[in-house]
């Protein structure tokens, strides 16, 4: 379907355009905030992919979004929640559902004969979304562990199974020959290699989005999708309130749940700049629209010691449309990155126009949902100083579950000793009070002092100045004391190596 | 007509699809490519409706005004409904008429129906829900059910079942213990949540499709507010995504709600709960406080026991009559009760009202015994399985249960001995007796328990099934019965039973979308009867007309009817076999029905409910189970390493799918005692009311090291269908091990000195509490009199 260089132009007139499966899809005078899903089961009536929560919590509604690759011949995938995706995200895109892995002749795709195969599925309604998370999976690695399973499960929920046979299908789905020609997973057909084939819908995709600000407007609402970052500063500028889109994992839910109306939105997800990561010798320079996915593993070559804290953070589909940059801006005092990134000194790049400053995390946050942004201002980048030789970092995320939950209390500890003494220490929670917050009192009866038990004990102590948490469905304020206190403790006995702790999820492993 | 009557052997190929086959769910194929249609599916008539409800903000309050004026107002919005414009009965309650559809001026819960808004999005509707303007009187809740008790709130009277003198027992017993334990309620948590869309058809009548274990009620219901008579409703359902009792009683409130829609304003209409809502506004498995006093020898054999039970029932009665009828029932679990008062008291709360969950109650007594076993165990400083041991039920004496039924199939002590040699128990034991001696902070536990659930509805009028079945002429059979497939594989099950009867292969056989107007009457898919109950039925509806067909063959092949042989799609008359669809076609040119119905009652079963005694269940189902758990005793944050499980199915209609209901219902169980928590604050309102909040079991949870096993070779000693075994239910309670392993962890961090306090679900929070709680005790004992 070619589109006129008078539609480009004109925003009235622009379309979202994507491929659904192979066929491409333009789309105008569409709600910006019209989601993925709705468009899928009201619009098309494509109904095999299901909603069970629309907060991105279920995994019901798992499709698979295909991108070009940094070298643009191949093609990423990734899973997301379709419930909490806006349409016009999907903008140079490729979606696949259930429906796409299913060859025209009804043969099933390997994922969706294995899952058959294992007795899988009892009501079937959680179904389809397991298979966009197997297919997902089934892509990316060649043999996956059950670790590596569960990790990928870690968003769909499923109420009859059990699960045991959906591992079973986990596991034994790479052994099933590969589907057929029509099917939705096109890097099996033949007419080509399979890299022949993601190179044709690669080009299609490079095709489908140019190098202009996409913008939408619908009735009184509109959508901006920017792809450099000088025009986004400029939008951002001249559209005070609008409502900044990353991931949308927060966004998606105002909508889906709260109703809210939000007539300018403002889409970071194709601001080329924002999408970099970069290493000199003092920091770790990751953009502010990186997704968790892409900026954990550079995070993790300099802090391993963060690997359980991000395993824990939502689920593979969230992290995969979530950013970085968005779980900082949203600021919850429950947002699992910030304690961490906190304790290590991280500063944020912001930019406002075309005007430029850098702020320590911690004096981000000023009260409950309020940050130091102004008007017209936005996040840009998020500089974590490297590893200092002699430092010892962790984070403990504690929460009702392991997988895709949200942290009961969250704390975030850096010490540096000089012999037995503490020269520095930053200690942060979130959980213990409105924002993700320091615990100044607590550092200072650590600082100077020896790093022993006693010295520990007080210091653990002292949080009770530092916090004053409320107990709600999550915890209770005497938990979130005792679990913060406890948490330091830890982190003191895992440091000076007097203890057999270990984490009770590697234990068990 | 051209016979092809064929003279040979008999093939002795099983037909395929029979039962004891492990086939895939009938619908397994549209589950995994996205084609099974669930209600929300079904394409949508032209100018559907779409409805959203308006709640109480208040968990008691008189209703001093209610302006609708701006839900009317809103953008899209069509029509505005209350109790006022119902022109039948202003009730969806199952039992008593204490449900309003629409409050009437009084609201006794957060989340309580007043109105519906019908618009032309289902986003509008929504929206427009939240603009009423609702003056409340408020008056005083009462929150929680200790508190009902003590203000004598009650939806139905307290009942007692008592046999010897538990007093006389208690005072004489050498040893005794007291206390109190609190257990959570749970979300059913299906996937799909509630739904249902009403199509209006000519003459007022209405087509309704709802996601429900209960047709039947719905068209009752769906007539009685809409001022119809059953005749004049038809009320379908093909799957639902999951129900676990959530969907027995609760889909009328919306199935009624979407039919007065309809009626009123002459579309169809769906009513689709976003998921928040549906936790908030319906029912869910009981929380309950449960107050005992037990007596006990030095072996730990309980000499005297009394509960007294205190139920949050929610604001009225729903199935809570029953639901805690089946915890009185099962408070012995495995274990002979000699001298025995249970006492049961059915609250009424100001929050939504609660109903059937997998297990009906039983779940809660069961855990009581459980619980007090253990308790009786950590007292003597005995192994807990040893006194689970000297407690269970005898084979020829010691077998009459508190309603006096005389267990005559107990399988516990073989099954539970198997078990313990396959899951090492014993070894395991020590080994971790062992390890906690070393780790500081890591902790070990282990418990093996056993399940004996008993099945049959309690309401003995209940156990009964009605089947259809129709076979056409090219041999193929249409096949419908009264049950309702919720992901069980009840159809799949049933279809299996036809295909062994009629010996024709099972992808002859179609089975249909439960519907109102085939099998009327129905009973509730619930308290795991499914496959006993319909199983047996559409079995006699095949049966006739397989003796129609024999006879006939009989006549025209004439030979005696009893050389008549249906085998592997093949009739075999005498000497000469036909097909059997060759048999069908001759049967239907001599004018020989081919359709029958079928039905069915349970035998055997009796009970008297005024004196709690008599034969409620046909029969008891077995199972038993080991967890092993690993407990961080500075968070609270647990694992399940291994849980090894035996069940009992009898003779499996369908392994692949007993197996899945083993695993399943263990999982939830785990669930319910572990994770999921359900929390109210003090303005009674839900505040675990979505995934993000309410956290059940992710693959993770599910134990590395899982072995499951059907017990082999365990025809059911009754009559059963194929000498099978109800499998629904009884697994949940298997995971009752996950707890009292984490008990026993906890009991570790205090060198196992004294019985911790943990309270279900035995979240983190309740772990690390029952943790410093018991280091806090030290090396105190539990409160002790002697008699
Ligand atoms: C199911 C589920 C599970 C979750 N689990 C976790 C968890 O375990 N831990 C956790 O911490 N969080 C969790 N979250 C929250 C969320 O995923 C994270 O906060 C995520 O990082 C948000 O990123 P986003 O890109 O989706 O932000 P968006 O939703 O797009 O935006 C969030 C906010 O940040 C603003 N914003 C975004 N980018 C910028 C920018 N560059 N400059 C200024 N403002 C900006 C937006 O305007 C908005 O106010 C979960 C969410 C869901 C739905
Ligand atoms: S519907 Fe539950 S994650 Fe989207
Ligand atoms: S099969 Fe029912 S929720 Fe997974």
């Amino acid at each position: 379907m070619p589109v006129t260089d008078k539609r480009r132009a004109d925003p009235q007139l622009q379309a979202v355009r994507f491929l659904l499966d192979g066929e491409i899809v333009s789309l105008t005078d569409i709600d910006p905030t019209r989601t993925v899903l709705q468009y899928l089961r009201e619009d098309l009536r494509r109904t095999g992919t299901k909603e069970g929560c629309a907060e991105g919590d279920c995994g019901a509604c798992t499709v698979v979004l295909a991108e070009p690759d940094q070298s643009g011949q191949g093609l990423r995938l990734r899973a997301i929640n379709s419930c909490i995706q806006f349409l016009p995200t999907l903008h140079g895109k490729q979606l696949l559902t259930v429906e796409s892995l299913v060859a025209a002749d009804g043969t099933l795709h390997p994922v969706q004969r294995a899952l058959l195969d294992c007795h899988a599925s009892q009501c079937g309604f959680c179904t389809p979304g397991f298979v966009m998370s197997l297919f997902a999976l089934y892509k990316s690695q060649p043999d996956a562990t059950r670790r590596d399973i569960d990790v990928a499960l870690a968003g769909n929920l499923c109420r009859c199974t059990g699960y045991r046979p959906i591992v079973d299908a986990a596991n034994t789905m790479y052994s099933y020959a590969a589907a057929s020609e029509t099917d939705g997973d096109w890097t099996h057909r033949a007419g080509g290699s399979a890299g022949d084939q993601e190179r044709v819908i690669c080009r299609k995709l490079v095709e489908l989005a140019d190098d202009s600000t996409l913008s939408l407007t619908s009735g009184d609402k509109r959508y901006f999708a920017p792809r450099d970052i000088n025009t986004l500063a400029e939008l951002v500028e001249n559209h005070p309130d609008a409502c900044i889109l990353a991931g949308g994992t927060d966004v998606g839910l105002w909508v889906s749940k709260q109703l809210r109306e939000l007539p300018t939105l403002i889409y970071t997800g194709d601001v080329a700049d924002l999408q970099t990561v970069t290493t000199d010798d003092a920091c770790l320079d990751i953009g502010a629209g990186v997704t968790i996915n892409d900026a954990v593993p550079h995070l993790l070559e300099h802090y391993p010691e963060y690997e359980e804290l991000f395993l824990r953070f939502a689920s593979p589909p969230i992290r995969n449309a979530g950013t970085l940059g968005g779980n900082i801006a949203n600021g919850s005092p429950i947002g699992d990155s910030m304690p961490a990134l906190i304790t290590l000194g991280t500063r944020l790049e912001l930019r406002k126009g075309k005007t430029t400053r850098e702020l320590p995390l911690d004096e981000f946050y000023l009260a409950y949902q309020e940050t130091a942004l102004q008007p017209g201002e936005f996040v840009t980048r998020i500089k974590i100083p490297l590893p200092e030789s002699g430092r010892e970092v962790r984070s403990y995320k504690i929460s009702k579950r392991f997988d895709q939950d949200i942290s009961a209390v969250c704390g975030a500890f850096s010490v540096e000793l000089d012999g037995s003494r503490v020269r520095d220490i930053r200690i942060a929670y979130g959980g213990l009070a409105a924002t993700p917050k320091r615990a100044l009192e607590c550092e200072q009866a650590l600082l100077a002092h020896d790093w022993n038990e006693a010295s520990v004990q007080a210091a653990m102590a002292m949080l009770d100045r530092d916090y004053a948490p409320i107990g709600d469905m999550r915890a209770s304020d005497e938990y979130r004391r005792k679990v913060g206190k406890n948490l330091l403790y830890k982190f003191y006995l895992e440091t000076s190596g007097t203890s057999d702790v270990a984490s009770v999820y590697e234990y068990a492993r | 007509m051209n016979t092809r009557a064929k003279t040979g052997t008999q093939s002795s190929v099983p037909v395929q699809g029979g039962v004891g086959q492990a086939l895939a769910h009938d619908s397994g194929h549209l589950h995994v490519s996205g084609g099974a249609l669930y209600t929300d599916d079904i394409p949508e008539p032209r100018n559907l409706l779409h409805v959203a409800i308006g709640t109480s903000a208040h968990p008691h309050a008189k209703l001093k005004k209610v302006d609708l004026a701006p839900v009317l107002a809103a953008p899209g919005v069509v029509a505005v409904l209350g109790a006022e414009d119902i022109p039948g009965e202003n009730n969806f309650g199952p039992v008593l008429a204490d449900d309003p559809i629409f409050s009437p001026g009084l609201v006794q819960y957060v989340g309580q129906s007043i109105f519906a808004v019908a618009a032309h999005s289902y986003t509008e509707a929504r929206r427009a829900a939240r603009l009423a303007k609702i003056d409340y009187e408020l008056l005083e809740p009462i929150l929680d059910p200790e508190e009902a008790v003590r203000r004598q709130s009650f939806v139905l009277p307290t009942e007692t079942i008592s046999r010897g003198d538990s007093r006389k027992a208690l005072r004489k017993a050498l040893h005794h213990l007291q206390g109190k334990l609190k257990l959570g309620g749970q979300d059913q948590f299906y996937l799909e949540g509630h739904i249902a869309m009403a199509v209006p058809r000519e003459d007022g009548d209405m087509l309704v499709y709802s996601s429900t274990q209960h047709p039947g009620e719905i068209q009752h219901k769906v007539a009685h507010a809409l001022g119809k008579t059953s005749k004049d409703i038809v009320v379908e359902c093909r799957r639902m995504g999951g129900a676990f009792g959530g969907k027995e009683s609760q889909p009328a409130l919306f199935a009624c709600i979407a039919a007065l829609v309809a009626q009123q304003t002459g579309c169809a209409a769906k009513v689709r709960l976003d998921r928040d809502d549906d936790m908030i506004m319906t029912g869910k498995r009981h929380d309950f406080v449960v107050g005992y006093e037990v007596g006990f020898d030095d072996e730990g054999r309980i000499q005297g026991i009394e509960f007294e039970y205190a139920a949050r029932c929610g604001m009225s009665a729903d199935l809570s009559g029953a639901v805690n009828d089946r915890t009185m029932f099962h408070s012995d679990n495995a274990y002979f009760l000699e001298n025995v008062t249970i006492v049961s008291h059915r609250c009424k709360t100001h929050t939504v009202s609660n109903t059937a969950f997998r297990g009906f109650g039983g779940p809660q007594g069961m855990y009581a015994i459980e619980y007090v076993v253990d308790e009786i165990a950590r007292y003597l400083k005995l192994d807990p399985l040893a006194v689970r041991k000297t407690n269970f039920y005898g084979t020829d004496d010691r077998n009459v249960t508190p309603y006096e039924q005389t267990i005559e199939d107990n399988i516990l002590h073989e099954l539970v001995a198997q078990l313990e040699a396959s899951g090492d128990y014993a070894e395991r034991r020590s080994d971790i007796a062992e390890f906690n001696a070393a780790s500081r902070f890591l902790k070990r536990g282990i418990a093996l328990t056993p399940v004996k659930f008993g099945i049959s509805f309690t309401a003995t009028h209940l156990n009964q099934a009605g089947a259809l079945l129709h076979v056409y002429t090219d041999g193929t059979v249409h096949l419908n019965h009264g049950g309702t497939e919720m992901g069980q594989g009840l159809f799949t099950k049933v279809s299996q039973v036809v295909a062994e009867e009629l010996q024709i292969d099972i992808d002859r056989i179609k089975i249909t979308a439960s519907d109102t107007s085939k099998v009327p009457n129905a009973s509730a898919t619930a308290a795991s009867s499914g496959s006993d109950l319909n199983g047996k039925a559409a079995q006699l509806a095949a049966r006739t007309v397989k003796d129609r067909l024999r006879e006939f063959a009989a006549e025209h092949f004439a030979v005696s009817a009893d050389a008549v042989e249906f085998r592997n799609n093949r009739v075999q008359a005498g000497k000469q076999t036909v097909s059997f669809t060759e048999l069908v076609n001759l049967a239907f040119f001599a004018r020989v029905s081919l359709s029958s119905t079928g039905f069915y009652r349970t035998p055997k079963i009796h009970y008297d409910r005024k004196t709690f005694s008599g034969r409620p269940f046909y029969y008891y189902a077995y199972g038993a189970a080991i967890a092993e758990v690993v407990v961080d005793t500075l968070t609270g944050e647990y694992r399940v390493i291994r849980v090894d499980i035996l069940h009992d199915c009898g003779k499996s209609l369908n392994p692949a799918i007993d197996l899945g209901q083993v695993e399943g219902g263990f999982v939830q169980g785990m669930g319910w005692l572990t994770g999921e928590e359900l929390w109210w604050n003090d303005k009674g309102e839900l505040k675990t009311h979505a995934p993000s909040t309410y956290k059940i079991p992710v693959c993770s949870d599910l134990p590395v090291d899982f072995r499951v096993q059907l017990l082999e070779s365990a025809a059911n000693r009754e009559e059963t269908i194929h000498r099978s075994k109800a499998v629904g239910e009884p697994p949940l309670m298997l995971a009752l091990c996950v707890f009292h392993a984490l008990k026993d962890a906890v009991a570790a961090a205090a060198d196992y000195r004294a019985s911790p306090h943990l309270d279900a679900p035995a979240t983190p929070e309740a772990v690390l509490r029952a943790v410093d709680e018991l280091r806090a005790r030290g090396t105190a004992q539990p409160e002790r009199q002697t008699g």
